[in-house]
């Protein structure tokens, strides 16, 4: 493993109950890039940020963070762990009983010793950086959604995290709201340093501004390349999902019987 | 119709060990909850914040509550003790009925409707909104950070809102029976002085408005945190809360009152 290597993902298997999720999941992923991952609804995208960020353990395989196994490590390596990393949620998942302020001020009070005094200033430091240091002094109620994401986001990154996770970043955002947090993902993965990940869905938006993409489909990756490399693509599922096409390796019709069968029309005619 | 016996049956044990199994979770959630309650009680604040939430914005209830049941109960303590001409313990009857029995009993169905429900709510959405997932990958724990304040909220302000209502409801006697009926003042008090008991009276009402904290914080939290993560499971959720933490309360005022004054 090469030090510039942030997350490696090796023969990553993951699987609820009976039913298979990831299935030889490798990848590597260096320090200082921003990653996307893209696939459809329901192809495990998540419990693949779940399982870098150690929420689940893999059925089997590994992830490694800067060189450590994130499921052998106990409690309390986990949590110094995850003090390294930054999670965007679908929906921001602010504190709703916290200020804009405090919630960004959350982790810093958790995990620091730092003067209030400092903090104030740090805080004010984060909610410039996303372009609401005004607005500290508002609730998570009175915010809208792309604003809520935007407050989440100097939440996540309160602590300089060397990993960043983004979980559908772009979802129910208008373009310019959308246009917003897409730059400032790579605004702040480029001024901090950081490696981040960002699960999407939202084609355009990612292809520019990510360094690297991976596809995933039915658990496996089924193609991967820089986003030059994807727009060209040739390869069947790539190019659906990237011209969003109705109908292709991804059929649109959920496994089923016959059509004619399910309409009883066989009968009729014999 | 042997299969529809079969599979009634099967329904009941499928439920009896359903309801087996979430009372494990229940008390091993508690256990947790108190193994992890080292922060609330370094960082007192965190808990003062939610005493205010479950004490302080409980009052109102308990105290108008309060009132109005001692007021019944020194009129209806009058019409029964007048016609033995013993009037003057109408003091004596509202005091023990409150401090013993009422007091605790009702405040803590008030407490579990008012402030059980609003916890179990708040957990509930905080869960559903990813806020305690998010907590988690902060590398704050939520049962700590969250749970653990609430419970202790609720433990340290049900004795004192069951005070505040028997307070109240002497109160509310002593104005029914005195100022609007015209008992005797001086044995009126003199006589609820002399029959009411610091140790066997007031004490184990206390005992039990604090296990009735217990049961119903522990109830509202551990509802709260195992709830599904979506609108219907937080109202079920709620529900089960008011629901179990009465039943839990009258279930426990039974026991309680048995050891206490039958020394079973």
């Amino acid at each position: 493993m090469t030090t510039d290597t942030l997350v490696e993902i090796s023969d990553l298997n993951f699987s609820y109950d009976t039913r298979a999720i990831l299935n030889g999941i490798n990848m590597t992923m260096k320090r200082g890039q921003l990653i996307a991952i893209m696939g459809g609804s329901g192809s495990g995208k998540t419990t693949l940020l779940k399982l870098i960020g150690g929420a689940v353990v893999p059925s089997s395989g590994y992830v490694k963070v800067s060189g450590q196994v994130i499921h052998e490590l106990d409690r309390d390596a986990l949590f110094e762990m995850r003090r390294k990393m930054g999670m965007l949620f679908q929906f921001g998942a602010l504190f709703t009983d916290l200020s804009v302020f405090d919630n960004v001020a959350f982790q810093m009070r958790e995990h620091t010793n730092l003067p209030e005094s400092m903090i104030r200033d740090l805080v004010l430091m984060k909610l410039h950086a996303v372009g609401l240091r005004g607005a500290y002094h508002l609730m998570p109620a009175e915010l809208s959604g792309g604003m809520a994401r935007r407050v989440a986001l100097a939440r996540s990154i309160a602590l300089d995290p060397m990993l960043m996770m983004f979980d559908e970043p772009f979802t129910g955002l208008d373009p310019i709201s959308l246009s917003v947090i897409g730059s400032l993902i790579r605004r702040l993965t480029d001024t901090l340093g950081m490696t981040s990940i960002i699960v999407t869905h939202d084609v355009q938006e990612s292809l520019s501004i990510v360094d690297y993409v991976y596809f995933i489909a039915d658990g496996v990756i089924a193609a991967h390349g820089t986003p030059d490399e994807v727009r060209q693509s040739v390869a069947p599922f790539v190019h659906q999902f990237v011209h969003g096409e109705v109908d292709g390796p991804v059929p649109f019709h959920y496994p089923a019987r016959a059509y004619s069968q399910d309409l009883s029309l066989e009968n009729t005619v014999a | 119709m042997p299969k529809r016996i079969v599979s009634s049956l099967q329904g009941i044990g499928h439920r009896t060990l359903e309801g087996i199994w979430r009372l494990g979770r229940a008390t091993r959630f508690f256990l947790l909850v108190l193994m992890k309650s080292a922060t609330s009680l370094r960082r007192f604040g965190l808990v003062i914040r939610e005493l205010y939430y479950v004490g302080v914005l409980s009052l109102i209830i308990i105290v108008v509550s309060g009132l109005f049941v001692g007021m019944v109960l020194g009129l209806q303590g009058y019409e029964t003790l007048q016609k033995y001409g013993s009037e003057t313990a109408v003091g004596t009857l509202v005091a023990l009925s409150l401090v013993r029995e009422l007091g605790p009993v009702v405040a803590a169905l008030l407490f579990a409707s008012r402030a059980g429900s609003a916890i179990t709510a708040e957990i509930g959405l905080m869960k559903a909104t990813e806020q305690l997932t998010a907590m988690g990958m902060m590398a704050v724990d939520p049962v700590a950070r969250v749970v653990a304040p609430r419970f202790w909220a609720g433990v340290i302000s049900m004795p004192l809102l069951a005070a505040i209502f028997s307070v109240m409801g002497v109160f509310g006697g002593y104005l029914v029976a005195v100022i609007f009926i015209g008992v005797d003042e001086g044995s009126f008090w003199s006589q609820m002085q002399s029959n009411v008991d610091f140790r066997i009276d007031i004490l184990n009402g206390f005992i039990k408005s604090c296990f009735f904290g217990v049961a119903v914080t522990a109830i509202a939290v551990f509802e709260g945190y195992d709830s599904p993560p979506t609108a219907e499971g937080v109202s079920g959720a709620t529900t089960r809360t008011v629901v179990t933490s009465s039943l839990a309360i009258l279930g426990l005022d039974f026991i309680l009152t048995a050891f206490m004054f039958r020394g079973l």
